[in-house]
């Protein structure tokens, strides 16, 4: 990129010098211009199109009965890939990957997943599963959120936040940094990047969790077991930071 | 650390950005897809998408426009204008919106507050307040600010809350369009009061105004539509800006 600086900052130069400039000096310096801002977009590029070659495998979205469902299909679709929103339980084992998203409460979530069958479903599948916001509450052992039992998949309490000064506002809303990220869905350039979160109960660190946030105490902002990844956040609303997780879970 | 957000506001009527914009860097400066995808690429922490359109043809644009926002643009925003029964916070949900901001129709029908509350959870529900100062007290007005209600704002903004409401969105009509400062002495009261966040809009003009809403005004947010617009505060400048000022913002 510095050489492309340098040709593009001597070809301005000598046009500066010897005019006026000729078509052909013209030509040229257009052509440099354009490869330096393909150069600067690079990484940009090399992350879409990797993506794009994996379109091919099979994302399904589980289907029940919560909001923003449809965010996480167009930040998938934003990378390239179609995904399936679906509830059949052979479309989600065949999947190659199955996201769990939500935004809900758990206790009325949980009966939908059991009246469908999907609490067993989900526990026994084999190929990367990603929870989101509610769907990673609803992964863990129990929630204090209308006394449910849930999945189990990470042996963990989900409790309520409870505010300790009149400043901590519960829910916990915005822009915050996810700290000691795990490999996985994260790598160390996303140490300390700001996430997207919107919830009123959280996971207390445990031996599961993959990344940390603070908000009135440390919480768990993932978590990774097997072939188990969830997020507290919401990727699909986080931004470049998110996309980057997501492709990172794609890439599992 | 939870940071402060920036959040611009655009004005939407049948389907296109209302205020002038003159960036020069737009395949279409009036396309509010775009200018919310740029705002994103600056660094906005939020949008917000008001539609000020008046008939039911405009509603259906706005809808589909909230669709398109949904389907570009990777943060959060809310929506408003028009919302007066369940149904409506349904379809502009459904459409891919993550929060919907109701004013005058909150007013008129207080329980709308609850409904959404209990059908979508108190996160998608913003309250926005306008209120102007008039003898000695925070007047609640209806409609955009034309009609005045017996309603205060501080009263108004604890009831909204208890009722469920999850953001509060308190515009100063008295500060609005002068440009001289956020209304931060009553936001920092309503900080006090309140358990849920405030987002202060009306009177942004300078940086030092953010600056001073997210510190004497105790906000949690702040919203502008016209320095942004026109270009008058670039985002990223405003975040850097808060950044060194000591504020903790997203970079």
């Amino acid at each position: 990129m510095s050489l492309n600086r340098q040709g593009f900052e001597k070809t301005t130069q000598q046009i500066s010098n010897d005019k006026p400039a000729s078509l052909s000096q013209i030509t040229s310096i257009l052509q440099l211009f354009i490869k330096h801002i393909s150069i600067c977009h690079g990484n940009l590029l090399v992350l879409q199109l990797n993506i794009k070659k994996e379109t091919t495998m099979d994302v399904a979205i589980i289907k029940y009965n919560a909001g923003n469902i449809y965010s996480v299909s167009y930040a998938l679709k934003r990378l390239g890939v179609e995904a399936m929103i679906t509830a059949d339980p052979e479309l989600l084992c065949k999947a190659d990957k199955v996201i769990f998203p939500g935004v809900g409460e758990a206790q009325t979530t949980m009966e939908y997943l059991k009246e469908h069958k999907l609490d067993v479903l989900i526990k026994e599948l084999k190929q990367p599963v990603l929870g989101i916001c509610l769907g990673m509450q609803l992964m863990c052992r129990h929630s204090e959120e209308g006394d449910s039992d849930c999945l189990g998949i990470f042996d963990t309490e989900v409790k309520r936040f409870i505010p300790q000064q009149h400043a901590d506002k519960v829910p916990h809303m915005g822009w915050n940094t996810i700290t000691n990220v795990k490999d996985g869905l994260f790598d160390k350039q996303l140490e300390n990047k700001f996430v997207y979160f919107v919830h009123s109960y959280y996971v207390p660190v445990n031996e599961y969790t993959a990344a940390t946030t603070e908000y009135i105490l440390p919480f768990s902002a993932s978590l990774h077991k097997d072939n188990f990844y969830a997020t507290q956040f919401h990727p699909e609303k986080s931004g470049s930071i998110g996309e980057i997780i997501l492709s990172n879970f794609l890439k599992l | 650390m939870l940071a402060k957000r920036i959040v611009p506001c655009l004005d939407i009527k049948d389907g296109k950005t209302v205020k002038g914009i003159n960036f020069v860097n737009f395949r279409d400066a009036g396309d509010p897809v775009e200018l919310g995808a740029q705002y994103s690429r600056d660094g906005a922490d939020e949008l917000v998408y008001l539609d000020i359109t008046a008939s039911h043809e405009g509603r259906k644009t706005f809808t589909e426009l909230v669709k398109k926002v949904a389907a570009n643009i990777n943060i959060p925003f809310t929506v408003g204008g028009g919302i007066n029964e369940l149904k409506d916070v349904d379809r502009l949900l459904n459409a891919g919106a993550d929060k919907v901001s109701i004013n005058s129709a909150a007013l008129r029908n207080p329980k709308l507050i609850e409904e959404i509350a209990k059908n979508f959870g108190s996160q998608v529900c913003v309250v926005a307040i306008d209120a102007n100062f008039e003898t000695g007290d925070w007047i609640c007005y209806l409609n955009g600010g034309r009609i005045p209600t017996e309603k205060h704002l501080f009263q108004w903004a604890t009831e909204a809350e208890s009722r469920g409401a999850g953001e509060i969105l308190f515009t100063s009509m008295t500060h609005d369009g002068v440009k001289d400062g956020y209304a931060n002495e009553a936001l920092a009261m309503l900080a006090d009061r309140l358990h849920i966040p405030v987002i202060a809009s009306g009177g942004a003009g300078k940086m030092e105004h953010f600056r001073d809403t997210f510190t004497c005004g105790k906000a949690d947010a702040a919203l502008a539509a016209s320095v942004f617009h026109f270009g008058e505060i670039g985002i990223g400048t405003l975040k850097q800006y808060l950044h060194e000022s000591g504020i903790n913002v997203r970079l």
